[in-house]
């Protein structure tokens, strides 16, 4: 094989990338009536993509990746709320303010080690948190930001409101996702994308053949940012709804999880996670309302020690 | 001779050790120059100096007559100072195509391209195809770098640095741990690089040094103990009394 042909070998698309977006659609057209659970899962799974793009390719970890989160869910909300309720507007002032706020965090975690950056980020989400609170002639405070009405979705095929089984909020959140799942599949596979793999595998040689590390973390922190404000303010827009809750902690280490369910560093982890971890959430707190977050628990520590490789392939288990 | 690369009065401290004392040297264009020492001596914290991992304490460091010691490391490399480093570092998780095709993008000016794939520009394959073949890499070259043999990433180690088109190039012990039918080979590879390459050599083997190098530096303690072509550096007797005289030369 050539270096050509190696090269566009590990860029091509596998089958299952097309089974998966076929998926996709098809629960949309098949499954009208879980449009609100599914919705539920697009927006995790685009969280998760974002925190992917720095933790699974750029090896920063993050424990306070739902700042940018919530920032994008009150831009939204209050762009709905205050100027105009389109939206695909609120949508892009969303990403725009994500991303400048992600470019100002990305110099906090140029330096340190990972446990600095724990924290760090942390810190960042828990002063927004505080912030959204104290600010409540804004955000509304503790109460969450009522009155949030969106306006019709407008569309190449003509304007669709808002419904309450969440089909068009569903349909949207899939564009979005979709999307951004391209952008950032075009990213991974440039050499910008593989220059985040290197920097994370080592960055002493990174620097070696003529990589700015520090160029390339923020950059890619400043994307993740922008997805991960598109994730939030799907989630104001679609719930017509922002509250204090969108910069939790559990909204952090919710994400995290997804990503220890589905895997990082081969943009796909997000979205089998989110599948997962919101299925299962749903199956035993509907069979066990209130000790579901036992099972949970136990489930991903049976994970982490098992390995998900070999739970995902009983098969493999007896083999010598 | 044109000076490529001069360092004046370079002087590096760790607390109250002086691994680098008031160190000046110059290297010319096309120079193959080995810099040896006894273990200690300093050789490798001079190559971090002059890459930008270390910053010295006090002295300079000059690239085509222009100032670089503050210079940031990977802006070094862009300017053609590129290193191999004694221990390998590597990236794991790429492919040794991947590598290569990457350090040849960053070459190129175009790595910070985040639309195209890797490889989407039309010089960087033909540039890896050579290298993967010189390297022995090329039945290797799209498995994860953490699965390869020692001798392949020994291999891919030097390679690395040559995929970015180095006018300076410092070999940190380029050999270490290669067996011995392959060492002359990675030689005869750095031989025929363009006569306009500047390359500086540390290494132990002092076969190999003395048939590599046309002029040798030897460190000792830090400061340049002796400089010169290598027939004078190797009948210099006080060079025998403090390295070569002293018997088996250790490694490390």
């Amino acid at each position: 094989m050539s270096a050509a042909a190696g090269l566009k070998w590990a860029a091509r698309w596998r089958w299952w990338e097309g089974a998966l977006l076929l998926a996709l659609l098809a629960s949309w057209l098949l499954l009208p009536s879980h449009a609100l659970l599914l919705n539920e899962i697009a927006i995790l799974a685009l969280f998760a993509l974002s925190l992917d793009l720095i933790l699974g390719y750029a090896g920063i970890v993050s424990l306070g990746h739902a700042a940018f989160f919530g920032f994008g869910a009150y831009a939204a909300a209050l762009v709905a709320k205050l100027v105009m309720p389109d939206p695909w507007v609120g949508m892009l002032v969303a990403i725009t303010l994500a991303a400048v706020l992600g470019a100002v965090c990305s110099l906090l975690i140029l330096r340190g080690s990972d446990l600095t950056r724990l924290m760090v980020t942390l810190g960042v989400a828990l002063i927004l948190y505080e912030l959204a609170n104290k600010l409540d002639w804004l955000t509304g405070g503790a109460d969450g930001l009522q009155g949030v009405v969106m306006g019709p979705l407008l569309t190449p095929l003509g304007a669709f409101d808002f419904d309450l089984a969440g089909r068009t909020a569903y349909a949207y959140t899939l564009v979005v996702l979709v999307l951004c799942l391209y952008v950032a599949r075009r990213l991974v596979h440039s050499p910008f994308g593989y220059s985040l793999q290197a920097l994370r595998d080592n960055r002493l040689r990174a620097a070696s053949i003529g990589l700015s590390v520090n160029a390339r973390l923020i950059a890619v922190y400043t994307i993740a940012a922008a997805i991960a404000g598109a994730a939030g303010a799907l989630q104001a827009q679609t719930s017509g709804f922002a509250s204090l809750d969108v910069f939790d902690f559990h909204r952090s280490a919710g994400v995290m999880l997804v990503l220890v369910i589905g895997g990082t560093g081969y943009l796909y982890g997000g979205i089998f996670g989110a599948i997962v971890f919101t299925l299962l959430k749903e199956a035993v707190s509907a069979w066990t309302p209130q000790y579901w977050n036992f099972w949970l628990g136990l489930f991903l520590v049976v994970l982490v020690l098992v390995g998900r490789e070999r739970l995902i392939r009983p098969w493999a288990w007896f083999k010598p | 001779m044109t000076v490529v690369l001069e360092t004046r009065g370079l002087l590096k401290r760790f607390g109250g050790i002086t691994p680098t004392n008031d160190v000046s040297i110059q290297v010319e264009r096309g120079a193959r120059r080995a810099l040896i020492g006894p273990n200690g001596a300093g050789k490798t914290t001079l190559i971090n100096l002059l890459t930008g991992v270390l910053e010295p304490t006090a002295g300079t460091i000059w690239l085509d007559g222009q100032d670089i010691t503050r210079l940031a490391p990977h802006k070094r490399v862009r300017r053609g100072i590129v290193r191999t480093f004694q221990i390998n570092q590597l990236f794991s998780e790429l492919t040794p195509l991947q590598s290569l095709a990457l350090s040849v993008s960053a070459r190129l000016g175009v790595s910070a391209q985040w639309w195209k794939p890797l490889g989407s520009d039309p010089r960087v394959a033909p540039i890896c195809d050579t290298l993967l073949r010189q390297f022995h890499l090329d039945d290797v070259m799209n498995q994860q770098v953490k699965h390869l043999a020692y001798g392949k990433r020994r291999l891919l180690e030097i390679a690395t640095a040559l995929a970015c088109e180095p006018r300076v190039l410092l070999l940190d012990e380029p050999v270490a741990g290669v067996p011995e039918g392959e060492r002359q080979e990675i030689f005869d590879i750095v031989n025929a690089l363009p006569a306009h390459v500047s390359v500086l050599l540390i290494e132990h083997d002092m076969d190999l040094v003395f048939n590599f190098a046309k002029s040798v530096t030897v460190l000792v303690n830090g400061a340049v103990f002796a400089e010169g072509d290598v027939e004078s550096i190797s009948n210099d007797p006080r060079v025998k009394a403090v390295y070569l005289g002293e018997g088996e030369v250790a490694h490390g």
